[in-house]
């Protein structure tokens, strides 16, 4: 083929394409890559892969939070958190958008989500149950997704980077209004307090499983590191992540479900006990509590949603086909 | 926290009780679309709505709750009054359905809503005027969205058209009830503060019949004869809605949330 001939006539005598050090070049001077700058098809891919399961975990996200507008205590409750769950949805929107930048279409993308190939964040593959079920997620869910997501803001891929400077400035404000949500519980009667501490429970470990595996179990790290769409590993994301949060549960008088948990007075970071990651692995691999019926939801959204979208296309070709007609004498 | 049963309203209060409780029970209805919408678009949009009408809700459960005295809040009137004390129209508290189902019944109420709100920009009460001014912006918005969705799926394809003509053949029954007049609202539009339906139900139908005319859908030439909802006689559906709605304030009751 002509591009292939083309491709072979830039390799370097060494038989590398010398486009490839130029590209790392860039990546190490901290300029930022574009849709129409070569890049190496790893590099294509591993980000597609990343941003496509970022846009899913957001739109998955929405599920077991949407669960709870139509019962949130109050008013103000549900206008803060249908604003949240709509936010979500633009969160999706963007990143769908940034990963259509590298040629992978949504539709593409939301059939691999359907049908299992893709994934997303394991921990909204877990229930909703209670009210401070959304102010964890708020609090937890979102403080830890925001640790991982600021530095993507200096991600090398530019339109991933702009794309989440929006979102973590979205994130930051549902991290506190969930903080806020947990307090008013803690501060409210047993039972509600009870209801926070019981959501606490349940939603700590999992939180904490969100970084990913450890360091030196991680498959995509080193690579991604040196491309810089990553600038931290899973481990010292983690463990900044707990430092921040095991003050803000006892400043309101809540407890972190970890008997081992301790400061060590030298380094002034919290230690936290043995995680279960064959926990991690089992909700990973499909068998978590909602696994099953987060991709039906989705799956049913699609289809069902398919006669409209069909709908919209005939419609759109119809006005196309009218406009071109002769205006009749 | 017991029930709250309000006995004997002025016709000012029942007035902004119904127009919050249209807007508080389409609000509610539309957020359950959340996540589960046909194209991610419509996921951003319908939230946007819904949001537009809780925000409308409670700034006339506020107002009303200042007029009412006894310290009322808004949260009072939507968790605490059971259903024959809901006062909304029946149009807004049935199910969303299929999308085309929701978009018909957006459309009925947006249309009825936009020149409702124009009307009320100059109502003597100030502060609904004020409320008027702002969901007048919002209506347009609402409108002009059920209104295209109205059209593209009335000329898509064969099955969503086929969809329109049951949704408009469930929903049209329910219009009617928006243009009635009982001596309340005959009280509350002689103190200036109401809207008279009559004035606003040919901008309505302009709206409507624009919208059929553009969609090649027949108008139904039959008047919606359901109603009852203005005086609290809803249909089945409503109480599963306030069963789900007000769930933690039935179950604890009193608390700060």
């Amino acid at each position: 083929m002509y591009t292939q001939a083309l491709n072979n006539l830039d390799l370097a005598p060494d038989g590398t394409d010398p486009r490839e050090a130029r590209f790392m070049a860039r990546i190490d001077a901290e300029e930022r890559i574009e849709p129409n700058d070569f890049m190496p098809e790893a590099y294509r891919k591993t980000l597609v892969r990343q941003i496509a399961q970022h846009a899913h975990s957001e739109i998955i996200g929405m599920l077991p939070e949407g669960n709870w507008i139509t019962r949130a205590p109050t008013l103000r409750r549900k206008a803060a958190l249908l604003a949240k769950v709509q936010d979500e949805g633009g969160h999706g929107l963007y990143l769908y958008c940034a990963a259509e930048t590298l040629g992978k279409s949504r539709e593409a993308m939301m059939d691999e989500l359907v049908d299992g190939r893709a994934k997303y964040s394991s921990i909204f593959n877990y229930p909703t149950l209670t009210w401070a079920d959304i102010g964890m997620i708020g609090w937890l869910v979102d403080g830890a997704a925001i640790m991982n997501q600021i530095p993507l803001c200096r991600c090398s891929y530019g339109p991933y980077a702009r794309a989440m400077i929006r979102i973590c400035k979205e994130e930051s404000f549902h991290q506190r209004q969930g903080y806020e949500q947990i307090m008013t519980l803690a501060a409210g009667s047993p039972e509600q307090k009870a209801m926070a501490q019981d959501a606490l429970d349940r939603w700590w470990w999992p939180s904490i499983m969100m970084f990913g595996p450890s360091d030196s179990e991680s498959v995509h790290s080193e690579k991604s590191m040196a491309w810089k769409i990553k600038r931290f590993t899973n481990d010292e994301l983690r463990q900044k992540f707990i430092d921040a949060t095991v003050p803000q549960a006892h400043r309101i008088g809540l407890t972190i479900p970890d008997p081992d948990l301790r400061l060590d007075e030298e380094t002034g970071h919290w230690q936290i006990g043995p995680i279960d990651w064959e926990e991690f692995k089992r909700v990973l691999s499909g068998d978590g509590p909602c696994n099953a019926d987060r991709i039906a939801a989705r799956k049913a959204a699609q289809e069902n949603g398919a006669w409209v979208r069909e709908a919209a296309l005939a419609h759109a070709e119809k006005r196309k086909a009218r406009a071109a007609e002769p205006i009749a004498a | 926290m017991t029930t709250l049963a309000l006995k004997g309203l002025s016709p000012h209060l029942t007035y902004l009780l119904r127009l919050a409780d249209d807007q508080l029970i389409l609000g509610h209805r539309l957020s359950e679309w959340a996540g589960h919408a046909p194209m991610l678009e419509e996921d951003i949009a319908l939230a946007n709505i819904a949001l537009d009408h809780i925000g409308a809700a409670r700034a006339l459960y506020q107002h009303a709750a200042t007029l009412h005295g006894d310290g009322l809040t808004e949260d009072d009137y939507a968790y605490r009054r059971d259903t024959r004390d809901y006062l909304n129209a029946l149009l807004v508290e049935r199910p969303n359905g299929d999308f085309a189902h929701t978009i018909v019944r957006q459309l009925l109420y947006s249309a009825f809503a936009l020149p409702l709100w124009q009307a009320l920009m100059t109502s003597s009460d100030t502060t609904l005027a004020a409320i008027a001014e702002k969901s007048e912006k919002e209506a347009r918005y609402h409108v002009r969205h059920a209104g295209d969705w109205f059209v593209r799926l009335g000329d898509g394809t064969g099955e969503s058209k086929a969809r329109m003509d049951a949704a408009i053949a469930a929903l049209w029954p329910y219009g009617g009830e928006l243009f009635e007049t009982d001596a309340t609202l005959a009280a509350a539009i002689e103190a200036g503060v109401a809207a008279d339906p009559a004035a606003i139900e040919p901008l309505w139908r302009d709206t409507i019949e624009a919208a059929f005319d553009e969609s090649g859908l027949p108008l139904p030439d039959r008047p919606g004869r359901q109603t009852g909802g203005r005086s609290g006689r809803h249909t089945e559906h409503l109480g599963f809605l306030l069963a789900e709605m007000q769930h933690l304030q039935r179950a604890y009751p009193g608390q700060r949330w």
